[in-house]
């Protein structure tokens, strides 16, 4: 549980990276959808994953996530290199995924979402109560208004759907969270909370993938960016080392920042 | 300035849809008074609107054939006719739950059945040579066929779910299959007459013996359910309690618990009223040591045994659709199949695990139903199928995945048996009763779908 936040050494000479993925690959048909990507990502960072529709990069976190096994490269959690080959195994691993589109059944209730795949027993029966009553503290973190725990999460607003959906992320004692499209569908005062939360977890030292096609999102909370064009990746760049036009060159026109001409820049501006 | 607009009542009155919705609008504020009640009981409003429905349907039969529907033993043969439906509609339930569809049920109850008979006529007296009525004929034909129908019901879940072949077509080839294969072994033959001990199951008499619980053992059954029903609310309150939830009012619990034990006891009242008949009963009085009054004997029947096996039945599977992982996995999958399986859920071990349990269930209505007949014809079961699947569907159950509850299914079995049955009561004839039925089935559906638009 967060309740109990990682310890971190103050002074960290040689951190081992929280996931290391090494030259991922996957093809579907004769189409590299990620060719050869190399990122990585330490506790208590986000890495922001930007880059256009079909870049990949949604591809490249459900390798991480177990949905889509890769067909070649090396995943290591904390140095250790893992098979990831279903999304149980990625959980066992302590990676959990809040899905762009929620990933919800919705026809059952919060409690039953939250803790799907993953009910809590009694003696021979589900603990509906003990479900609950978890559910209502992990929501109340995220949402403190939040009251129908019975309801199928159909009937809920988006807001609270997302919720149901990170709840169910950070119930389990994630050590590596991916965020795809974590406020997309949300309004301004919910996609703050979900801010809010992104920087409680960094304090507790969860690594976060945030894939987002929202470049202001991505500025305001990664610390690294990594860009992907056209299933390769562009390149990993440190926040306070680019500028947002940097970042759009990088998305749009596949360059790095240092190959960028100011042709390049002025003919991003005309277009954008 | 400003262009002329039409109100906007106008034009909702304008279209006749729009003044429907309205008039179903304008019904569900004046329940509103009455849904906050529910709400508050936390009942199954659905639920609750079939319970009305039948009971519409009781008393206007009632009325209509001047008592006779509502007579103990109409409503005795109502029960037992139902039982086979319901039994096989639970299973039906969950399949049609996790989006699927299973059309050979009516084949493989024949071949289940048929199977059965085989086993108690000819495979264990005359194969094995271990002659007829023994202790043991019925109870291991009956493992047998279960395991017979689990068998058949997964490998043809094992085809829907790892070969992705959907449903509708592996069941329909199960249908020929099935079907056929009766006809291949049995060349048109009878299978008949079945062990004593089996046909007790059907609900039948033979001799003195009776398919039914008998008076006391009624009683003593209804009473347990009763127990059962208040320690539930009870240990349901107390887990409320123990994790501070909101719990109901006292009240509430107190009427829940009443009106369950008392729509208990009434079926058992109902099965006790029914006499056994006079010539069966006057042997039983000469073996018992009985006197015969002068007024008439009068010796309950009690719960007939295909009633208590589909009541056994509905708590099993309801327990396992509402209490146990598997049923959990089952909504979930119908709820959203991909959300299912990245929650770590083995969705095709899942859904071919509902093949194997409907199989099982089949293979239990197929004992019932050739228990009755105390015989194997080849045409047993013929069309079961769909009385199964509009069970299921009367009873709430939705083809879009995750939604219906196993007493719903049993409930809908009910109504339609209660539909037909009245009908032959009135003497209406089979092509009618059919039409009948259809209509209902597809106006059931209709309504239901329009009020749970109009909800959200």
């Amino acid at each position: 549980m967060l309740t109990q936040p990682i310890e971190i050494p103050a002074v960290a000479p040689q951190r081992v990276p929280l996931v290391e993925m090494r030259n991922i690959q996957v093809s579907f048909g004769g189409v590299h959808a990620v060719d050869g990507v190399s990122i990585d990502l330490y506790p208590g960072e986000v890495v922001g994953l930007v880059g256009g529709n079909g870049a990949g990069k949604s591809t490249l976190m459900r390798t991480l996530s177990g949905a889509r096994p890769p067909d070649a490269g090396e995943i290591r959690v904390t140095g250790q290199p893992v098979m990831i080959a279903n999304p149980r195994d990625a959980k066992a691993l302590g990676i959990e995924t809040i899905y762009q589109t929620l990933a919800l059944a919705d026809n059952l209730d919060a409690p039953a979402n939250v803790f799907l795949g993953r009910e809590i027993t009694g003696t021979a029966t589900l603990n509906d109560a003990a479900m609950e009553s978890a559910t209502r503290k992990v929501i109340s973190r995220l949402n403190p208004n939040f009251k129908n725990f019975k309801m199928a999460v159909l009937r809920l607003s988006g807001g609270q759907r997302q919720a149901v959906a990170i709840a169910r992320a950070i119930q389990f004692n994630a050590r590596v969270l991916i965020m795809d499209e974590p406020t997309a569908a949300l309004g301004p005062a919910e996609t703050a909370q979900v801010h809010a939360l992104i920087e409680q977890l960094k304090r507790e030292g969860i690594g976060i993938f945030l894939v987002s096609h929202d470049i202001h999102d991505v500025f305001d909370l990664s610390e690294r960016i990594s860009v992907m064009y056209h299933g390769k990746l562009v390149g990993t760049v440190k926040k306070e080392a680019v500028t947002t036009d940097e970042v759009l060159g990088m998305i749009i026109l596949g360059k790095p920042p240092t190959k960028l001409t100011s042709q390049d820049l002025a003919e991003l501006h005309r277009s954008g | 300035m400003s262009s002329p607009t039409v109100p906007t009542g106008a034009t909702a009155q304008g279209r006749p849809a729009g003044s429907v919705r309205s008039l179903v609008a304008a019904i569900g504020s004046a329940l509103g008074p009455v849904r906050a009640t529910l709400s508050y009981l936390e009942v199954d409003t659905r639920l609750l609107g079939m319970v009305l429905a039948l009971a519409i349907i009781w008393v206007g039969f009632g009325i209509v054939s001047g008592g006779t529907f509502l007579s103990p033993r109409n409503l005795w043969n109502l029960s037992v006719q139902s039982a086979s439906i319901a039994i096989m509609a639970s299973g039906m339930v969950l399949i049609i739950v996790s989006r699927g569809i299973d059309l050979s049920v009516g084949s493989m109850l024949g071949f289940l059945g048929y199977t059965m008979a085989m086993t108690q006529a000819v495979w264990i007296p005359q194969v094995l040579g271990l002659g007829f009525g023994q202790p043991y004929t019925w109870i291991v034909t009956i493992l047998f066929g279960i395991l017979l129908g689990a068998l058949l019901g997964g490998l043809q879940g094992f085809v829907v779910a790892y070969a992705g072949v959907p449903s509708f077509i592996v069941t329909l080839g199960g249908l020929l299959v099935w079907r056929g294969l009766i006809f291949r072994y049995a060349q048109g033959q009878t299978i008949a007459p079945l062990d004593q001990n089996f046909q007790m199951l059907g609900g039948g008499t033979v001799g003195t013996r009776v398919g039914a619980l008998g008076e006391w053992a009624s009683w003593i059954l209804g009473a347990v359910i009763c127990v059962g029903i208040v320690f539930t609310l009870i240990t349901a309150r107390r887990r409320r309690h123990r994790y501070g939830f909101p719990v109901r009012p006292l009240w509430a619990e107190v009427m829940l618990g009443l009106v369950g034990c008392a729509a208990v006891m009434g079926v058992m009242w109902v099965a006790n009223s029914y006499p056994l008949p006079i010539n069966v009963a006057i042997q039983y009085a000469q073996e018992h040591g009985i006197p015969i009054p002068p007024d008439g004997l009068f010796i309950p029947t009690g719960l007939a045994f295909p009633v208590v096996i589909m009541l056994g039945v509905t708590l099993v599977m309801t327990f396992i659709a509402s209490r146990r992982r598997f049923g959990r996995y089952v909504y979930a999958i119908g709820g959203n199949p991909e959300a299912a399986a990245l929650a770590g859920i083995n969705v095709r071990r899942t859904v071919m695990l509902t093949f194997s349990l409907l199989g099982a269930l089949v293979a239990i209505s197929a004992a019932v139903q050739t228990a009755r007949l105390n015989a194997a014809v080849t045409n047993l079961g013929i069309q079961n199928e769909l009385d199964v699947i509009s069970a299921a569907v009367i009873g709430g159950t939705s083809f879009s995945g995750g939604i219906g509850t196993i007493p719903g299914a049993i409930l809908g079995a009910v109504v339609m048996q209660s539909l037909r049955s009245g009908m032959v009561l009135l003497l209406v004839d089979s092509p009618t009763q059919d039409i009948v039925v259809g209509l209902v089935l597809v106006a059931a559906v209709g309504l239901d779908t329009f009020v749970r638009r109009g909800s959200r």
